[in-house]
């Protein structure tokens, strides 16, 4: 199975609009090149807490955030681009990973534990798919409000995941899970520690659930659609560049969807502007640290 | 008609449920007395299926949106399973992020009549040992009744060790100081009703005592209503339904006596497992226990003091 192209539906890119496309690798580009950042400013010793890089995995919340607003967010440790994708603050983050009293959790949280109230995220402690029956339990209490919760593949394993998502059915509560599935939990592989998918167990609990590579027009299709009909489950076939926690890496990623989408948005035309977007955020990120490092700590 | 516990329990429900917006959640409500008609058949009850993690975190994720949901551990035994995002999440957020989750977790202790080694449990010391979380032990009315207004004056989640036992108590428990006390005996829990007891049987042989009443355990406060009849009786014990090892009988005789310099002793469940058979129960301290070690404690002091008379 080629998880790089799983479930890829031929020209629905061709669907989209250009401001659509383009808005989704806007977002891409933050993650990446704020990512590449915090790669750096830990590798200079800037960022003492553990981080947990996003990169590879940008364009799984970059299409979510870029076709539903106003829900409630619960993610996972991961979340670096779930923030920056919906427009999380990024001074704040900055901040909170230099453990500054002015971080989106006053430097209580470091990379694991980030949230921004303006955007309706709540924050995540830092355990493994306890986002997932909290973002349920906000559901049933918070009636007409959409809520969506990321997790991993590894919290999927997590037994209170299906039980939160087996009541979310139950109670028919209006929840998006999307499991941004890397196959690694840390470093083991899915293979070795279960023989069974995710989707299937959603399937059985009675929600529309869809396996899928990480093609951003491909989760912006299937979220459009099962929006309507809450809750819903996608499992997002994706590929983490780096190690679980810290910079380091094992070798080449088995694929990098941040080029595919280049070279898809040639193929669409927008090559320049896709061009123009990814020098201008690179330019941004890189003032907005450089910014933040010249600025003292308020403690 | 004076209101029992389980009668203030339930009418301050209906009214949090029906004019309050909140929520309450736990497994197995409706279909087993209602949990020993505490909960009002009304609505905003919630039946939780028996999903002992993703329950609690499914009424933690509710009390975020600001329901205040009452969270009910229907046996305290479970609170290993339910811990999680209780402690972890509920009562850090608020360190975490400044963010307050309140929630009341209205947990359930019992024994006796062979309920056995799972389901008679008292656990209140552990959420005594977590930061962000309020612990108290109310057994009458009127503390049920002062546990609800600061949970509703505030935003932390707070843990309320209930005693099945005192479901029936209508009267308030008032401390009893003496002026001539040979001893400050402190209660908590379901101890408190044991130790009114022994306080009895103790007057037959001469021992007269201080009974203070502790309902608040976290935030715990060294007042003068706690330290005035210790240091005029010069000994003390407190008596706990929990385990005396790192539980709270132990913690407090040590505030008592760093506080004091006077000898406190702790008396809690013994360090074994409890059996269904009656012979192997293991619960609250016996009023013939708690006298036993007052009279140990009392007449020891006495001995000590002939002898250093001679």
């Amino acid at each position: 199975m080629n998880l790089a192209t799983l479930g890829m539906i031929p020209n629905l890119p061709d669907s989209f609009s250009g401001d659509e496309s383009l808005a989704v690798f806007r977002r891409m580009c933050l993650t990446r090149y704020f990512e590449l950042r915090v790669l750096k400013a830990h590798d200079d010793g800037m960022i003492n807490c553990p981080v947990y890089l996003s990169i590879g995995q940008e364009s799984i919340s970059a299409a979510v955030a870029t076709v539903i607003s106003d829900y409630y967010i619960f993610t996972q440790h991961r979340a670096h681009s779930v923030y920056l994708a919906f427009g999380g603050d990024p001074v704040k983050l900055i901040d909170e990973l230099l453990g500054r009293p002015s971080g989106c959790s006053g430097g209580m949280g470091g990379s694991a534990a980030i949230q921004d109230s303006n955007i309706k995220m709540i924050g995540h402690h830092g355990l493994v798919g306890e986002n997932v029956p909290l973002a349920v339990g906000a559901a049933l209490g918070a009636p007409g409000e959409n809520v969506v919760s990321f997790f991993g593949d590894a919290a999927a394993e997590e037994d209170y995941v299906f039980a939160a998502m087996g009541f979310a059915v139950t109670h028919k509560l209006p929840v998006l899970f999307v499991c941004e599935d890397n196959g690694l939990s840390v470093l083991t592989p899915k293979s070795d520690r279960r023989n069974w998918e995710m989707t299937d167990v959603s399937r059985s609990l009675g929600m529309p659930s869809v396996d899928v590579t990480d093609d951003p027009w491909l989760i912006a299709h299937y979220v459009k659609q099962f929006t309507a009909n809450l809750p819903a489950f996608i499992n997002c076939r994706t590929c983490r560049h780096r190690w679980h926690v810290g910079t380091g890496i094992d070798g080449p990623p088995e694929w990098d969807r941040f080029a595919f989408v280049k070279e898809q948005l040639s193929a669409l035309g927008l090559a320049l502007p896709a061009d123009t977007i990814e020098i201008e955020t690179k330019q941004y990120v890189e003032n907005l640290w450089n910014e933040r490092l010249q600025t003292p700590s308020e403690s | 008609m004076e209101r029992t516990v389980a009668d203030t329990i339930r009418e301050l429900t209906r009214k949090h449920l029906e004019k309050g917006n909140g929520l309450l959640l736990s497994q197995a409500v409706s279909a087993v007395g209602w949990i020993s008609n505490t909960v009002p058949n009304c609505q905003g009850v919630v039946d939780l299926p028996i999903a002992d993690v993703a329950g609690p975190g499914i009424a933690v994720g509710a009390a975020i949106v600001g329901r205040r949901p009452i969270f009910v551990i229907r046996f305290q035994d479970f609170v290993f399973l339910n811990a999680s995002p209780l402690v972890m999440y509920a009562a850090k957020s608020k360190d975490i992020f400044g963010v307050g989750v309140p929630i009341l977790i209205r947990a359930l202790a019992d024994e006796g009549h062979g309920l056995g080694p799972v389901h008679s449990g008292c656990f209140h010391s552990i959420f005594m040992h977590m930061p962000g979380m309020r612990v108290c032990a109310p057994m009458t009315p009127g503390e049920y009744e002062e546990a609800w207004e600061v949970f509703l004056a505030n935003d932390e989640p707070m843990f309320l060790s209930e005693h099945r036992r005192s479901f029936k108590c209508k009267s308030e428990m008032p401390d009893i100081v003496l002026d001539n006390a040979d001893i400050t005996i402190f209660a908590i829990s379901l101890a408190r009703f044991n130790v009114l007891e022994a306080v009895e049987m103790l007057k037959d042989d001469g021992i007269k005592c201080n009974v203070v009443h502790i309902m608040w355990l976290k935030p715990f406060t060294l007042s003068s209503k706690l330290l005035e009849p210790l240091e005029c009786s010069g000994r003390g014990l407190v008596v706990d339904s929990g385990f005396e090892i790192a539980g709270a009988s132990q913690s407090i005789a040590y505030e008592l006596m760093i506080a004091t310099g006077l000898p406190v002793k702790a008396a809690g469940r013994y360090d074994r497992s409890t059996g269904v058979a009656q012979h192997l129960e293991n619960g609250t301290p016996t009023p013939l226990r708690i006298a036993e070690i007052v009279k140990d404690m009392v007449q020891n002091r006495k001995m000590a003091a002939k002898h250093h008379e001679r």
